[in-house]
This record gives structure tokens, sequence and C-alpha cells, in this order.
């Protein structure tokens, strides 16, 4: 089990240009847990977890892990705590599994030291984790969607950070791919106490695999909390303008949000409570 | 549903086989890199031996250390040995440079010969001498100063919220472009200018070479080398993205602008000496690539595939034909047609260059 990490954003300005899409945020990731951030388009998540990851520097207040700015922290020191997957990451034409998963070895590695026995161990179980064993020597771009993501994933464990944050993780990917990539995620939460913290589209999804769940709201933290004191028809409202209804997901006990358009609904279906 | 649960031996057998695969590859690409530096010494040799005249290897050897032969220390003392040297050290420079380029900007056509730098460099050299007569060291210095005011003006108009690598392209064939036609203005005043000195600014040529133009670019060589050396891991990292790059601890605009600055200080200092060897640059890294496969550092390997290219192409144009061709005419019909494929093949991919 490794150590926990506390990270941390204290009064958070975050901007593009003359663009402030991020304002005064405070936020803690609690750790040794999976925390999602769902929030509507433009609204700010992406940006929010680039700049946790110390990619974009931040107007005002800080990132803090472990009591220490990120932004002051030398760069491949921060990157053996804390991993980040982006959402489009790029492959190198023709280049092999195995050759992508060692690059997460980067931070580990000093300049001109040799590839060494503890490279190879993290490598093989980076690849055991995320069953892309058999992959190992087929080029990348040869690979399915959902194998290419495992893949990106293996990369990023390859690295052994004990935080890893995840851009969309399962944005392109089919129902049971995205299922296939959550619960891997999830074992390596409980298996290793790896903290994680990940944006996601899908709010069932989010619900369902969330033990913290933050919902940003036009660059604000609308909630915070477990998925049962965040997902709330308020809430949805308020984050996405859509009337729902949040039901209990028969199979987890979450809660379920069900969406109320114009269309299709039955007739003498109860009115959404406001 | 439960964790997959993963035994003692399987993780085990996996790692021995990481660790196969790993002493494969690295076994693969030193016995490559190799036998390029093999196939370089040998060019390098036969450059020195053969030609109107052969001399043999040890009349060679004893000029290389000094000794007085009469007829191969003019032939080869003067004339051929500072022309394969340069060919080595403008063929490694050019190959070294491009790849970093290429590696940086994650695109086969970022190569500073397409981009402008090349052209830059070369403008200001040609400039230099005719208009300005001056000479040696001042040439390399106005030349590096050029090149490196041509990327920075490159970078600076492609940018907007970051550099794509597409719009970067595009100007800096506008802009090379641009300095090619001033290069060839300048050569059109130049009057009675000889020939085979035009041709040197336009295409690259090594006729005529002295140890005083190898010298600089010799130097330039040996310093930026180790410096573009310690920065392959984190130029391997940035081909995954600016993004996928920081999150592994590269500080990426930091090496960006160490890398760039070598990069074109090579190319500079190259083309100074020897003129811009068409599409050595531009050549080297993909033809590395396809030998060596995707994966590890192409840095080396582009460079003696770069050398290679000059040192062959040089002595084909100077012996293959019943003329006389600079050795930039030569790399130049090597290097168009591949242009070309490239182009096409990145526009029926789907345009993003």
């Amino acid at each position: 089990m490794t150590t926990s990490h506390s990270l941390a954003a204290e009064g958070l300005t975050l901007g593009y240009g003359d663009r402030v899409v991020v304002e005064s945020l405070d936020l803690a990731v609690p750790p040794g847990e999976i925390t999602v951030i769902v929030g509507a388009n433009a609204c700010g998540k992406s940006t929010l977890l680039r700049s946790l990851s110390r990619l974009l520097t931040p107007r005002e207040g800080r990132v803090v892990l472990d009591g220490k700015q990120v932004h002051r922290m030398p760069a491949k020191e921060l990157a053996r705590t804390l991993g980040l997957l982006p959402q489009s990451p790029v492959a190198p034409e023709g280049i092999t599994v195995l050759d992508l998963v060692g690059r997460g070895r980067h931070p580990h590695q000093r300049l001109f030291s040799r590839w060494n026995g503890r490279d190879d161990a993290a490598v093989a179980a980076a690849l055991e984790a995320t069953r892309t064993t058999e992959l190992a020597d087929r080029a990348v771009d040869e690979l399915s969607g959902g194998q290419r993501q495992r893949v990106w994933i293996a990369m990023a464990l390859a690295q052994q950070t004990d935080l890893l944050l995840l851009d969309e993780p399962t944005t392109f990917l089919d129902a049971s791919h995205q299922i296939e990539v959550l619960d891997l995620l999830t074992d390596l939460n409980r298996g290793r106490g790896t903290t994680i913290v990940m944006v996601l589209h899908d709010l069932n999804l989010a619900a369902r695999y969330a033990d913290h769940l933050i919902a940003l709201a036009g660059g604000r933290l609308h909630a915070a909390g477990s998925p049962a004191e965040v997902l709330t028809e308020e809430c949805v409202r308020a984050v996405f303008g859509l009337d729902s209804r949040i039901i209990e997901d028969p199979l987890t006990g979450r809660p379920l949000m069900l969406p109320i358009g114009r269309h299709h609904i039955r007739a003498g279906a109860p009115e959404p409570s406001r | 549903m439960s964790a997959p649960t993963v035994t003692q031996d399987a993780v085990e057998s996996v790692v021995r086989a990481v660790a196969r695969g790993r002493r494969r590859r690295s076994l693969r690409r030193r016995l490559i890199i190799t036998t390029l530096a093999v196939l370089v010494v040998a060019a390098f040799a036969v450059t020195l031996m053969a030609g109107q005249r052969f001399y043999p290897p040890g009349d060679v050897l004893r000029v290389i250390l000094g000794e007085q032969v009469p007829g191969a220390s003019f032939t080869v003392g003067r004339l051929r040995l500072p022309r394969a040297v340069l060919a080595v050290v403008a063929g490694f420079s050019f190959g070294l440079a491009g790849v970093t380029f290429q590696t940086m900007l994650r695109n086969p056509l970022a190569s500073p010969d397409i981009i402008g730098i090349s052209s830059g460099a070369s403008a200001a050299a040609a400039i230099a001498i005719v208009s300005l007569s001056l000479g040696g060291t001042q040439v390399s210095v106005l030349a590096i100063v050029s090149a490196l005011a041509v990327a920075l003006l490159v970078y600076t108009l492609a940018f907007k919220d970051g550099v794509v690598g597409t719009r970067l392209i595009l100007i800096g064939i506008g802009i090379a472009a641009i300095l090619d036609s001033v290069t060839s203005y300048v050569l059109s005043r130049a009057g009675e200018w000889d020939l085979q000195e035009a041709m040197r600014w336009l295409t690259g040529s090594l006729n005529g070479t002295t140890w005083e133009q190898v010298l600089p670019a010799l130097v330039a060589l040996v310093v930026l080398t180790p410096v573009l050396l310690v920065r392959a891991g984190d130029l391997s990292a940035l081909q995954l993205g600016d993004d996928t790059a920081s999150a592994l601890g590269v500080r990426v605009e930091r090496t960006r602008v160490v890398v760039i600055v070598a990069a074109v200080g090579l190319i500079a200092f190259a083309t100074a000496a020897a003129g811009p060897i068409a599409f050595v640059a531009f050549l080297s890294g993909p033809i590395a690539a396809r030998i060596l496969g995707a994966g590890g550092s192409l840095l080396v390997p582009s460079g003696l595939v770069g050398a290679l290219l000059v040192l062959v192409a040089d002595f084909a144009g100077q012996y293959a034909f019943g003329t006389r061709y600079p050795v930039g005419v030569v790399t130049g019909v090597l290097g168009a047609p591949y242009l070309v494929y490239l182009i096409v093949r990145t526009h029926r991919a789907g345009g993003s260059l």
C-alpha cells in the first residue's frame, strides 16, 4: 500500500488569454479515493485538471501537493508522484506498445543512466495490470480504441505515481470499453491505493465509480461530496440546465440520473419536483 | 467484479519477457548504429583514395599522418581530405539538426531546410560574402544570427495559443521562398561571380573546400552535439505531445528553446561552410527511422545517415556523371521526389500534415 498524498487547490483562478475559466476555486482531493469531476461543456473541468498537474500556471491561488506548491516543484520530482493522462495524447507513428509504455519511465531515469531491472519490472507490472501484455510487440496505431486507451493507462502506470489524473479517459470508447477502463482504474485504486482524479462526461458512470464527486458550474465549485450528496435533481438543473429524476440504481444503490427531455415521457409520469 | 489476481510467477515471466525484448532491441540498435558508422568510415576512406587518380591506402594514411608523399600530399591532403571531412561534418550536422526539429515538431516536413532556417543562413552568408566582402568567422557569425532570427520569426508568426505544426510549416515554407529569392538576387548582382561559388549558396557544394571553412563547422558540431544528446530523452517524451511530456517531468518550453538554439547553430555553421546542401536535413531522419523503426532516439543514427548521404552524393556528383555536379544537386534529385511523396501521403491521410 502506498503512502497517501494530499492534493489541494487554494483560491485557484485559471484562464487562457483574456478569458477567465475557473475563478477562486478551493478543493481538496481525498487521498486514496477516486475523485470524479463533472460539469457542463466548457465549465473548466479540463482546465482545472491541467492546473492540478502543473500544465497550466494559475493566475491566482495555488495547487498544493503535500504542503508544497506544485508549480515550484522540480519537474521530475513531481512526475514521480503525480501522473497525468491528457485527453488526446499522441503516439509516434509505428511505435510499439512496449516502447510506449517504457516512456512512462522517463521521470525515473537520470542522464545517461541505463535501463535497469526496476524499469523492466515497472513496465511488466503496468502491462499486466492493464492486460496489454499480449499486445506488447504490436504497433500502437494498429490497436482498437479500447486497447489503445489501456496502453496509455499502462504508460501512466509505468510512471508509478501515487496520484493519477485522467482527462476523460472514456471518451470515444463504446459502453463495454468504458466499463473496462473504469473497472481497471478502480482495481488500481483498491489494489494499490492510487489516488485517482478524473474528468468524466457521463454523470451516471461518474456517480457509480466516484468515491468523491465534484460538480463544477461556470468555473466555480457547485458541490462536492459523496455521489449521493452531490447528484441531486437540483444539482443537475444548476450544473447542466437539465430537468431530471434521480432514482436509486438497483444494481449499486448509488444515484442514477434520468434526464427529462421534451419527448417520449409517458403520460402520467410524475412531474419533476421543483 | 473481483480484481484480477496475478500470480507472482506470471509477473516474473512478463518481467523476463520485457527485459528480453528490451535487450534484443538495444542489441539491434547498436548493430545498426555500428554498421552505419562503419559505412561512413568506409565511404570516407574511398573518397580519399579514389578519384581522377587512385592512391593506395598506405599513401593516404601517410598523408594524414603528416608525411610528404609526392602527388598525394596535394591531391589527398589539400583537396580530398578537407572536402571529405566537411562532407562528414556538414552531413552529420544537417542529419542531427533535421531529426531534432522533426521529432520536436512531430512532423517530417518540419525540417530546417523546409521551414526556412537553412535559407536564412544561406541568404546571410551570400550577402556577407558577395555584397559585404566578408570572410571566415564573420560569415559564420552572420549565418548563425540570421538562422536564429529566422527561427524566431517563423516561431513568432506561427504562434497563436501555442504553436501548431502545420501552421509553422506553411509559414516556414513561405519564409524560405522569400529568403531563397534574396539569395538569388544577391548572386545575380555578383556579376562575374563564378558559378561554383553561386551553386554553393543555392544548393550547397563542397567544391574547393579549405580547412578554414571546415574548422568552425567542426567546432560547432563537437560543442553542440552533446547538448542535443543530453536532451534525447526529453525529445522522445515531447513526441507524445506537450501535455504528456510535461506530465512525464519534461520542462517543455525550456527544452524547446535549448534544442532549437543548438539545432539552429548546427545548421548555420554547416551552411556557412558548405551551403544548404539540399534535403539532407529533411531526408536523414526519415531514412534513419525506416532502418531503425520507431521507439529509440534517432539523433545519432540520423546524423550518421546524413554524413553518409553527403559523402556518397558528393562522390557520385564528382565522378558518376560526365559533368561534375555540386553535391546539393545530387541530394536535391534524391530529396524532391520524397518531399512530393510525403505531401501526397499526408494529404491522403486527412490533411493533418
